[in-house]
């Protein structure tokens, strides 16, 4: 297959040696950053000294190896990239070649094997919600009785750290000579009582590239997380933890190139709002991208994901119309639909009946008080949610849609890119005319690895919002260096550029979340949303157990991210795996051994079976036959806890996660 | 007798239900307490009954909503019909003359932003729109360190800061601008506009004062809308307004449990250009005991001998100001936004911002500039002289020596605001709308003789806002943004420029109708 070589991230030259469970040892990367800062600040110096020796070296390597890579990838690269493996196989590759591979495939893993791969696509119908699996009601109650005790002992230490203790820890707390105290008391317990036991969890300071493996820079504590400081030392984890769905996170290859051609073309910045002189023929370019992309006329790209939410909605909507929102919808959509001044309500998390109620309720009452009719309705959903990992029923939607006539708002801040055959997001994914929904937002945060987002619509309304949409008027335009990104990395998914890695890339992310999400089930996780979704939470439930499992992955040189109340209701704490294509099957087994370990230490395995994991048909019994074949063995009813063992797990996974998952 | 048999079937079923009752464990007790009551107090157990009933009642009621209370029944055959018959309107009104006109004239760039741009159209011309005042966007040295980030740290940071999105590039930029500043800590933000937006709800909660310029921009009003405080406002940039609003508040709120104050107000205002007095705020601000956010996205990197804002311009204390917030963007030629203050400040919004927690990091090369950005106006801050030194002769051009218009920006504010006078729109009675048209045919005069220069935009958005008796009109203005990437020579050609398309645009004749002013 020509594609596959022209693929430099999936050369066959990895070497053999490298076992599945045999990592190579972590090396600083401090080296890379060492070189950047001129002045040195406080808590880098150790780093800087330690690792000054590597910088030229580094360097050096780093210069050298670029042009390769982008000459074989940017350009002509059927036959450049022919060449190649006979050059790798057939002599020892240099030390400088080595580090260069190795760099690169700490970015973005190669693919192990042509069967890895699996085209994400559903069957057009409605979404079934997924199964919610419930642990024995012991670890509800001792979740219960952990956050009780957290509380009590909050309390506690409140009443004799205001009275005995270090005053200047209870400063933002207190009525200071006439000015009343910065933060709430009540509000503020829970980040210092509850939050801060597991503080060292969050926002680890990291470095380099966040691709398939992210490096990140050791600190310790003192004072119980109060403060931290950095020890100077490096360790490289495998990266479960960034919205790096498609695996654009990377220092190098085409993307990087034309960032870096960018950058000497168009310096840093276009200094100065979209209306303006912030409008540039490259903005136009990956508007126009897009637009065609997702499958809409027109669309407006923004600097940052967030302020697209938040000045969108004002331009759609205001007083005398009603937003109903899903219940488990971003920040940004709640501040977005608080500044339009129209009524929000909600509707319980994909529920489509709960939808249509709220729906006949609403044109049936009327607004409030007057009951004179709505102006408009806006239905606003997510593609795919951060939290949960489900993704939207988006046919149960449009249904209603065509019924009750409301406007449909979609952000696809996760699902861009990261779902579908062609990486299209949901529309894709079920393959639903995009034209059927009215706006499409999304995040170029995620799966193009820049920073922003973008509103797609029909032309009117676009350019309505050009004229409308404060963040557009006033706010900065997105920087030349991360429109290119997102414009490189677009042509990669669909082929203009590099062709053949888009696809790679979709059909990776696919096989990867499919495969990892089986395996977990199977070892018997509790794991939330739906198959192809790339974001795996499983269930942790117990504080406690948060900040253990994350440190028992940190040692196991694996990052992961944990959510807890706020973001999710008080006991169900989960941790959160984001799948990428930089990820390969030895990454997936690695992070299922991982889980295997510490699931039996913290006893994480409490799945009844019902959402999945389950033995294997026998032989000869296909998914249709199963009521029967149940039937005739005296099985109806029977589930059986899944606790597989992890060599079966991985020896099964790659075939069973083809087909649908049970 | 009948009645006699019903009522010893009665005493039966009771003496039963008794001794059931009896068997339920904890209900001795429960008859010891009712005994004891009632034989002190009967109608206490009678109120206690009624609790009980009303107490359960409330439980099984169903949760009802104020939206409830005047609710119609319809059948589902009712609400059918009504939902066929409902018609939304559209989901955006068609667009105005106006604004598709605007959208036509939209400037587009090609290639890099400078002094000199190349617009879509072939033409090169000279760019005053930009906010590129020291022309850092072409500096060779600041693309080389952004250069080597992006070969280290790829473009975006693909998560939030709080999950693995934190860069040390961006632990850096925050500790450089802290020591820039001279303020304790520092946090960054992927975006300016919503900076500050951002930044006031997650110190201003409900049933906080907050006393407000009239005059603040579009992004510390949608701050204020979210804050849900309640908002005062005084007139713009008049502190003894300002004192007298401040002495009421203290005064409302003697007797009250004491609450936060916030005074949010900007250094250089974004829509008309003139500076903030910092001392006699902090005097007053000391008085009266409140705090104050402070917008310096206009001022950072402009007032000051190196650029630190108005606290190096009028000598003050950073540390006393409690929230400087700023922009990268602008000058600094990077991205995002930032918030200085004290350790507290800075680290409650990590957790409780929501532009912060809820968004990516800021790519690592925009971080990495604004650093570098700031390296540059440090060690050279002979280019905020030279930069001066273009807004007095750009200045000397038009302020006194045009007819129409004036300059009310301060003398050291390279974005100049220049708006009609007041005696022109009194003689020919313009309203906002003429005046906005009449900026854009100036804008549009200017282009055609080579000068690219902006009007102020969003008065329509900053109206629009839901804040009671906060409303501002912005007066239509031009906005001409000054460069050190222009010689003395072009500065002083493109204000003749700028003045003559003034003129010509006000005395064209059908713009003339209502007669020349007086002057
Ligand atoms: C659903 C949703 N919308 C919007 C955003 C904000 O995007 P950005 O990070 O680009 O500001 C996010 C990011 O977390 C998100 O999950």
């Amino acid at each position: 297959m020509p594609r596959k070589l022209s693929n430099p991230f999936a050369s066959p030259s990895m070497p053999p040696s490298e076992k599945a469970g045999e990592r190579r040892p972590s090396q600083s990367k401090g080296n890379r950053l060492a070189g950047f800062f001129s002045t040195k600040s406080k808590e880098q110096s150790p780093a800087t000294q330690t690792h000054q020796q590597g910088v030229s070296q580094q360097m050096t390597s780093t210069a050298m190896s670029l042009p390769t890579i982008s000459l074989s990838t940017a350009s002509a690269a059927g036959e450049l990239s022919s060449d190649e493996p006979p050059t790798t196989l057939f002599q020892p590759p240099s030390a400088d070649e080595t580090r260069t591979r190795q760099r690169a495939e700490a970015e973005f893993g190669p693919l192990l094997s042509p069967s890895h791969r699996y085209v994400s696509a559903h069957h057009g119908k409605r979404l079934d919600p997924p199964i919610e699996d419930e642990p024995p009601y012991y670890y509800l109650l001792t979740t219960y009785i952990s956050y009780l005790l957290l509380i009590f002992c909050g309390h506690v230490r409140d009443f004799f750290g205001k009275r005995f203790g270090d005053k200047k820890h209870y400063r933002p707390l207190k009525a200071f000579n006439g000015y009343a105290p910065l933060n709430d008391d009540f509000d503020n317990f829970y980040v210092r009582r509850l939050k801060r036991r597991l503080d060292d969890c969050f926002a680890r300071p990291t470095t380099g590239v966040p691709g398939r493996y992210i490096t990140l820079m050791d600190r310790k504590s003192d004072d119980f997380n109060r403060s931290y400081k950095l020890t100077g030392t490096y360790t490289e984890t495998l990266n479960v933890s960034s919205y790096n769905y498609l695996g654009f996170a990377q220092s190098e290859g085409p993307c990087a190139d034309a960032a870096e051609e960018c950058v000497r073309k168009y310096g840093m910045s276009f200094c100065s709002p979209r209306a303006d002189a912030g409008t540039s023929d490259l903005v136009l370019e990956v508007e126009r991208e897009v637009a065609q992309f997702v499958g809409k006329p027109a669309a407006m790209v923004f600097s940052m994901g967030f302020v697209t939410n938040a000045g969108t909605f004002p331009a759609l909507v205001s007083k005398g119309c009603l937003i109903i929102s899903d219940e488990l919808n971003h920040a940004s959509i709640r501040v977005g639909a608080r500044l339009s001044g129209a009524v929000i309500r909600s509707f319980k998390h994909n529920n489509m009946d709960d939808l249509e109620k709220k729906l006949r309720e609403a044109i049936a009452q009327g607004q409030p008080r007057t009951h004179r009719p709505w102006k408009k309705i806006l239905v606003v959903v997510e593609g795919l949610y951060s939290m949960e990992g489900t993704m939207v029923d988006l046919p149960g939607v449009l249904e209603l849609k065509r019924k009750y006539k409301f406007f449909l708002y979609m952000d696809e801040a996760h699902s861009i890119g990261a779902v579908g055959p062609n990486g299209r997001g949901v529309c894709d994914y079920f393959g639903v005319d995009p034209g059927e929904i009215d706006i499409l937002m999304g995040t170029l945060t995620k799966s193009f690895g820049a920073n922003g987002g973008y509103v797609a619509a029909e032309k009117h309304i676009i350019d309505k919002l050009r004229m409308t949409n404060p963040a557009a008027l006033l706010g900065e335009s997105p920087a030349p260096s991360v429109l290119m990104q997102i414009l490189s990395s677009l042509r990669v998914i669909t082929g203009q550029i590099a062709p053949g890695q888009g696809e790679e890339r979709l059909q990776r992310i696919a096989f990867n979340s499919r495969y990892l999400r089986l395996g977990l089930k199977r070892l018997g996780f509790i794991v939330y949303g739906h198959d192809d979704s790339p974001i795996i939470p499983i269930m942790l439930y117990n504080p406690g157990k948060m900040s253990a499992f994350s440190h028992e992955m940190l040692k196991r040189k694996i990052s992961v991210v944990l959510v807890g109340y706020p973001a999710t209701p008080l006991i169900s704490s989960r941790a959160r795996f984001c799948i990428s294509a930089a990820h390969n099957k030895e990454d997936m087994d690695r992070l299922l051994a991982a889980c295997d370990e510490v699931g039996d230490i913290l006893q994480l395995k409490f799945s009844t079976g019902v959402a999945g994991g389950q033995e294997p048909l026998p032989e000869g019994v296909t998914p249709e036959m199963e009521k029967e074949w149940r039937k005739a063995n005296g099985l109806e009813g029977v589930i059986k806890p899944p606790r597989w063992k992890l060599e079966d797990v991985i020896a099964r996974g790659v075939e069973d996660c083809k087909q649908p998952l049970r | 007798m009948d009645l006699h048999e019903v009522q010893s079937h009665l005493n039966q079923w009771l003496d039963e239900a008794v001794v059931v009752f009896q068997k339920v464990p904890g209900s001795a007790v429960l008859i010891r307490y009712v005994r004891s009551s009632y034989q002190n107090d009967p109608v206490r157990s009678a109120i206690e009954l009624v609790l009980f009933i009303f107490f359960i009642r409330y439980l099984l009621a169903p949760s009802y909503s104020t939206s409830k209370q005047n609710y119609v029944k319809l059948t589902e055959d009712e609400i059918d019909e009504l939902v066929d018959e409902w018609t939304p309107e559209p989901l955006v009104p068609a667009p105005t003359p106006a604004e598709e006109a605007e959208l036509e004239k939209l400037p587009v760039l090609v290639g890099p932003t400078g002094p000199k741009s190349k617009l879509a159209n072939g033409k090169t011309v000279t760019n005053l729109a930009s906010y590129n005042f020291y022309n850092l966007n072409a500096n060779e040295q600041i693309k080389e360190k952004a250069i080597q980030t992006l070969r280290t740290y790829g473009v975006g940071p693909c998560g939030p800061p709080q999950f693995y999105g934190t860069q040390d590039v961006h632990m850096k930029t925050e500790a450089d601008i802290a020591s820039y500043l001279g303020t304790e800590g520092c946090i960054v933000y992927s975006n300016s506009f919503a900076t500050i937006s951002s930044v006031i709800p997650a110190f201003c909660k409900r049933g906080d004062v907050i006393v407000a310029d009239r005059a603040v921009n579009c992004s510390i009003r949608r701050g204020l809308e979210i804050s849900r405080s309640s908002i005062k406002w005084y007139n713009h940039n008049d502190l003894e307004d300002l004192e007298r609003v401040m002495r009421k508040v203290v005064q409302e709120q003697a007797r009250k449990k004491l609450t936060r104050r916030f005074i949010v107000t900007e250094a250089l205002f974004e829509t008309i250009g003139d500076v903030n007095n910092l001392p006699k705020l902090i005097e007053l601000k000391e008085k009266y005991k409140f705090r104050i956010i402070l917008d310096e996205t206009w001022s950072f990197g402009v007032l000051g001998r190196t650029g630190r804002g108005l606290t190096e311009a009028q000598n003050v204390d950073p540390q006393q100001v409690d929230m400087i917030v700023g922009s990268m963007a602008g000058p600094l030629c990077a991205g995002g936004g930032f918030c200085a203050g004290s350790k507290d400040v800075v680290e409650h919004q990590r957790i409780t911002s929501a532009a912060f927690t809820f968004s990516a990091a800021l790519p690592a090369m925009l971080a990495m500039t604004a650093s570098e950005s700031l390296n540059v106006l440090q060690s050279n801050p002979e280019i905020l002289q030279q930069c001066r030194e273009n807004i007095r002769l750009m200045r000397a051009q038009l302020d006194p020596r045009s007819d129409w218009v004036m300059c009310t920006s301060a003398p050291e504010n390279p974005i100049m605001i220049l708006v009609l006078k007041p005696e022109v729109i009194k003689a020919r009675r313009l309203s906002v709308e003429d005046q906005d048209r009449l900026m854009q045919e100036c804008v549009d005069e200017a282009l055609a003789n080579g000068v690219l220069i902006s009007r102020l935009k969003g008065n329509s958005i900053t109206i629009h806002t839901s804040l009671k008796d906060g409303t501002w009109a912005v007066q239509p203005a031009l906005k001409v943004c000054v460069t050190t990437g222009l010689s003395k020579k072009d500065i002083e050609k493109a204000g003749v420029t700028i003045r003559h398309a003034i003129t010509k645009v006000m005395t064209r004749k059908t713009n003339n109708k209502l007669g020349v002013p007086a002057a």
